[in-house]
């Protein structure tokens, strides 16, 4: 018996998208290894879409598996769309998380949604 | 290989538990036979856990529920006891949280502490112990090993310092138990704590030895059962599976403990050699013969709990992400380790059921099983992720 749902350990078993984009549009980087957990997420955008995605994460299982859900949920939505991505729907998006693991462990969204930020920072300063 | 954690009940002990709960379930305060009964299979118990420590007679023994009653009981009843003898106590940064939970308390009765620091390996500071005690100083309390990072601490020395002060000497030998050969009389100890399950015993009984002459006081009040210092109805079926653990593991301790040395340098030295970047914590030989806690630097302990758990092996961490309080482990912080260091320890702990075998798959899946998640994590340098 896993504290994990079967999805949650399925994602830390075959991650989807793990990796890195050399040439990025956009890298947001959340958390801390002092706290065990440390999440890169990369992004390329084309028309205002996320187009590829991809994550490097350091920390325990359930921070792998919504670094892995988080490029799921992203992969091919508009901007817009992907930052109303919440943790919450990360979390429901793996058929829920232990309580202790909420806050510390799913910060994949945040991880997101600091790669849009960086994106449009970049956007802004080309124009 | 998580035996720190939890081993099964022997079977030659539940065994010997069997009849104490349906035929011979007598209570050891009655005076009929029935209740004779059940007192001399206790007193059978006391004997059997007295020879496995060197104890000079049964009576030096108390049973409890546990190591955490063992402990509570050995440092409130002595710090109370002895409080008109002076306010001071001292024991290290590593113990047991039975052990530093209880200072802590203590410390908000008014009562001073001191938590002596350890090296990087985890043995005691002996010499930083020696100056911080006091004419106050009443207790001193020092568990016999580490079970997390193995280490051996040295007893017997800190034994001889604590009888020159006339100190009084705890010693929290859960992790050595069984283990280790203890003598309470060559070592110089006045109290010891010892629990029924780490010996393949039933869980929620637990010993106290208690030196003839040492003034402790009960911390439990009620019908006066183990006398005095322990009220309550003694569990019979547990205590007599203390007993009949206490004597197994004092027969079979000398060639189980040297086929699980074996063991344990087996790992240790094939993943050393196998994985980059891995250490092990704690003292290389004053060391549980069980015990093995190995470091992977830029990968975190649950994911490797949670890899070694799909391919059938149990193991613990360190890191803060398995613990309740999501801080890593006090003892490895305490040996100097980083949080980040902390949080990629991975505990490895033999028992009688770990075999040969078992040893050669975790060194064949293990450096996979690193890799991979070093190809995860951002950590990783360059060079580590070809």
């Amino acid at each position: 018996m896993s504290m994990y749902t079967e999805k949650v350990m399925e994602h830390f078993k075959n991650p989807r998208n793990m990796g890195e984009i050399p040439d990025a549009d956009g890298v947001g980087t959340v958390g801390n290894p002092v706290c065990g957990d440390l999440m890169t997420v990369y992004i390329k955008v084309k028309d205002n879409r996320i187009e590829d995605i991809k994550f490097k994460t350091f920390g325990c299982g359930a921070a792998i598996a919504t670094s892995s859900m988080i490029t799921e949920l992203a992969k091919g939505k508009t901007i817009e769309k992907a930052i109303k991505i919440t943790r919450g729907d990360v979390a429901d998006s793996l058929g829920g998380l232990p309580p202790i693991k909420m806050h510390c462990s799913n910060l994949a969204a945040d991880a997101l949604h600091a790669a849009i930020k960086d994106y449009q920072a970049k956007k802004e300063a080309k124009q | 290989m998580d035996c720190a954690a939890g081993v099964p009940v022997d079977s030659r002990v539940l065994e010997a538990m069997k009849p104490y709960f349906t035929e011979a379930y007598g209570n050891p305060s009655s005076v009929h036979s029935l209740g004779q009964e059940a007192k001399k299979a206790v007193e059978e118990a006391r004997k059997r856990v007295a020879e496995l420590i060197g104890a000079e007679t049964k009576d030096e023994i108390v049973f409890t529920s546990g190591a955490t009653e063992g402990n509570n009981l050995a440092i409130k009843g002595v710090a109370y006891r002895n409080k008109s003898k002076g306010n001071h106590l001292i024991t290290s940064t590593i113990e047991h949280m039975s052990v530093i939970n209880t200072f802590k308390y203590l410390q908000k009765e008014g009562f001073k502490t001191t938590f002596v620091p350890v090296d990087k390996y985890g043995t005691i500071d002996v010499e930083a112990l020696k100056k911080t005690m006091t004419d106050q100083t009443i207790l001193i309390s020092v568990m016999y090993a580490n079970g997390e990072i193995g280490t051996i601490e040295p007893i017997k020395e800190i034994g001889e310092i604590a009888h020159e002060k006339g100190i009084i000497f705890h010693v929290d030998a859960v992790a050595a138990e069984g283990q280790l050969p203890i003598n309470v009389a060559d070592e110089h100890i006045d109290l010891l704590t010892l629990s029924s399950n780490d010996l393949y015993g039933p869980k929620g009984v637990g010993a106290l030895y208690i030196k003839s002459g040492t003034k402790i006081q009960p911390i439990t009040q009620g019908g006066g059962q183990e006398r005095g210092l322990r009220s309550g109805t003694e569990d019979v079926a547990g205590v007599v599976g203390m007993g009949k653990a206490a004597e197994i593991a004092l027969k079979e301790m000398p060639s189980e403990s040297l086929r699980l040395s074996k063991l344990r340098d087996r790992l240790i030295k094939s993943v050393l050699e196998k994985i980059p970047y891995s250490f092990l914590n704690g003292h290389s030989t004053k060391r549980l013969p069980n015990n093995a806690n190995l470091r992977f630097s830029y990968i975190e302990g649950e994911s490797l709990i949670l890899s070694l758990d799909m391919e059938g092996v149990y193991v613990s961490s360190g890191s803060a992400c398995t613990s309740k309080t999501l801080e890593p482990s006090h003892v490895l912080l305490n040996i100097g380790l980083k949080h980040e260091e902390a949080h990629g320890s991975l505990l490895f702990t033999f028992g009688r059921q770990t075999k040969e075998e078992d040893v050669a798959y975790v060194v064949e899946i293990l450096p996979d099983i690193v890799k991979r998640l070093r190809m995860i994590s951002p950590l990783t340098p360059k060079e580590l992720r070809g």
